[in-house]
């Protein structure tokens, strides 16, 4: 889960990173109180999970309150790479000496983190590590010694922090680890980590991604879900405990397991290309246990999306029998009753296939088309929804 | 032959006591795996009688090990205590480790495999959150369901559980020196690489598949791996062309990042090395029935 910078400051300062006064608010009324409590000039900061807020109007800076308010104005509801403003941080302007790189993340290829570090910070790091390299320090870091004050030195040092601020920095390193280590993060980024004329090192912003598999260990990260901007179609999803991604297209897709359902949408969108050019609707994974309860959850969640014009159910039994599953699709249908309006296409495969198949055939349901193989199926669910559109 | 696993294995399960040990112990079993026993501190000393064997729960990996012999261990148990089991697999120093376990957060991972590098690299992890391997005929350690497909010369590495299972269904009437599920997850134990290494050197192996999913760069490196040191036919199928840039698809690893991670980019290195890939698992399949036919 990406955290909003407000959270990632917030979670900053409880492990004693240095950060700058502030308040998120919603309206440009608060902004402009949340200003004149600050009391000193204030940067306006628009709160959305995506780069490039600077250079789409998405921060300000305002000299006071009534600035404030108008920048509020200005920024709230703003289209940002396809995110909607809801509010803003508003936080003290800082002077800035100096403005430098730093992250830990997750190196998959190596199997352990890295510190990413560079005393050329405030452009984008992609931008940096292709223009200037050499500026960039890349610093492993073992799973199990992690970032002690010594690491911390290092890594200082391959950035080429200037020394006037090398142990302040190296302190906010160790408390950065701290945070990354703590809070079960796969990403801390701040960009910029800036140098204040009085040699103070401040993270002036703030990105935070975290592991949600350890959520069993953390209770409080389910306060950081932010249920507004989130798709409703995949709230519900969510709160069903369903994988699901909403997408853009017309079929809508469920299936058994991570690889199977991704490989279930390049092949209806494959087959789309001859039917006017359909695409999956979402990717729905039900996992192993393929119960009429889930399935039935899955079936609402996807018939609750207008834009899907039909349904393809993609199952290989592997530990659940099609048996199962077939009952299941059977099950969900009576559950749902009226609510289910669009045409299914059904492809079982793998164990006890026979009397999956057959249960389905006896049941014979209006709205449901057996298929034998995953490609025709899914031509199948295509033409369907080419018909339906 | 085979890799990794074969007829001589000799199997405990950790977490043998839970619903899902118990479940897949009795699959296991009825596959002909050779199972001696289980891992459970809080059940030590205690006898399971699973399909038809009595199976004696051991408290520690290296008691098991010592009183049976056992030198593959398939970990069930749930995520909060999968860490502290895999490294007590690693610190028993057992050959192998299968790691069935959804949901391990990934610090917890990257720290068991940091500590399986410091203990000097003794035990192979497969997974965490993969369905495991299967030798058919000889061994089962793991989910893998034992009859989709016989006994062949096609060794298949995947990152995907049902992909896998799809591609030994679409492949049965060719058959499989061994499946191997490497999981979906970031952090990972042993990789394609580990399994190309190992399916070259394996004279039942004659060909090989491999499947990969967006996310990482896996599939780069083994595509670098195979033009420098595989010898054999490899066919290779990546899922997620049509994946969105951003959105995890429901593996943890399976994310395109910008223009990291792409499908395309997978097939298009794939392809640099002389690997055919398909479009589709049934295309993919074709490939290597064709590959198999002209050998």
């Amino acid at each position: 889960m990406d955290l909003y910078e407000y959270q990632a400051k917030e979670l900053f300062a409880a492990h004693g990173v240095p950060v700058l006064p502030g308040k998120t608010v919603e309206t440009p009324e608060e902004a402009a109180a949340a200003a004149a409590e600050i009391g000193t000039a204030v940067v306006v900061k628009a709160q959305v999970k995506t780069g490039g807020r600077g250079k789409a109007g998405g921060v300000k800076l305002a000299n006071d309150p009534d600035e404030a308010k108008e920048k509020a104005q200005a920024i709230l509801g703003l289209d940002i790479k396809g995110h909607t403003v809801h509010r803003v941080l508003v936080t003290e302007a800082s002077d800035i000496a100096e403005e430098y790189y730093f992250s830990f993340l997750l190196d998959r290829s190596n199997r352990t983190f890295l510190a990413m570090a560079s005393a050329e910070g405030g452009m984008e790091i992609e931008q940096l590590a292709v223009e200037r390299p050499e500026a960039l320090a890349k610093v492993p870091v073992d799973a199990i010694a992690g970032v002690d004050r010594a690491k911390a030195d290092e890594i200082v040092a391959q950035a080429k922090i200037p020394a006037a601020v090398a142990d302040e920095a190296a302190e906010v390193i160790v408390k950065l680890w701290e945070t990354f280590v703590s809070e079960d993060a796969t990403l801390v980024e701040v960009n910029p980590l800036v140098r204040d004329p009085q040699d103070k090192i401040i993270a002036l912003d703030g990105k935070v991604t975290l592991d949600e598999n350890a959520d069993f260990r953390h209770p409080g990260h389910a306060d950081l879900v932010d249920q507004r901007t989130e798709d409703p179609l995949e709230a519900k999803a969510k709160a069903k405990n369903l994988n699901y991604v909403k997408l853009d297209g017309e079929v809508g897709i469920i299936g058994n397991g991570a690889g199977l359902v991704m490989s279930t949408l390049d092949v209806v969108a494959y087959a789309g290309e001859k039917h006017g050019g359909v695409k999956p609707a979402n990717f729905l994974d039900i996992g192993g246990g393929a119960s009429a309860e889930v399935m039935a959850a899955g079936l609402d969640v996807i018939l609750g999306d207008p834009a899907v014009k039909s349904v393809f159910v993609n199952v290989f039994g592997g530990i659940t029998a099609c048996d199962a599953v077939a009952n299941g699709i059977v099950e969900a249908l009576k559950i749902l009753g009226d609510g289910a309006t669009k045409p299914l296409v059904v492809r079982l495969d793998g164990n006890n296939v026979e009397e999956g198949r057959r249960i389905l055939n006896d049941a014979n349901h209006p709205l449901v088309t057996q298929v034998d193989t995953m490609d025709n199926a899914a031509d199948k669910a295509a033409e369907l929804a080419a018909a339906g559109a | 032959m085979s890799i990794f696993l074969n007829e001589n294995s000799k199997v405990i399960v950790q977490g043998i006591t839970g619903g899902e040990g118990t479940k897949h112990t009795t699959k296991m079993l009825a596959a002909g795996t050779n199972i001696v026993g289980g891992v459970n501190a809080r059940k030590a000393g205690q006898t399971v009688t699973i399909g038809g064997k009595d199976l004696t729960v051991f408290g520690t990996v290296e008691e098991a090990m010592k009183e049976t012999g056992a030198d593959v261990s398939v970990v069930f148990v749930p995520p909060k205590f999968a860490k502290d089991a895999v490294i007590e697999a690693i610190d028993a120093e057992i050959g192998l480790a299968v790691v069935i376990t959804e949901g391990i957060p990934v610090h917890d991972s990257a720290y068991f495999w940091a500590h399986a590098v410091a203990k000097g690299n003794k035990t192979r992890i497969i997974g965490p959150n993969c369905p495991g391997i299967i030798s058919p005929g000889k061994s089962n350690a793991g989910i893998i369901p034992a009859d989709i497909a016989g006994p062949g010369k096609i060794g298949l590495v995947s990152k995907s559980g049902t992909l896998t299972y799809q591609m030994m269904y679409e492949l049965r009437e060719i058959g499989f020196s061994t499946a191997i599920g490497i999981g979906g997850d970031p952090v990972i134990g042993t990789t394609h690489i580990d399994a190309l290494e190992a399916f070259e050197a394996d004279p039942e192996t004659a060909a090989i598949v491999m499947i990969g999913e967006i996310g990482g760069d896996a599939e780069e490196r083994a595509a670098d791996f195979i033009k420098a040191n595989v010898t054999k036919p490899v066919v290779g199928y990546v899922a997620g062309f049509t994946a969105p840039e951003g959105k995890t698809m429901g593996h943890a690893g399976a994310i395109v990042s910008g223009s990291a991670g792409t499908a395309q980019a997978k097939k298009e290195a794939l392809e640099a090395a002389g690997v055919k890939v398909g479009k589709t698992p049934s295309e993919t399949a074709e490939l290597m029935r064709e590959i198999i036919a002209a050998l």
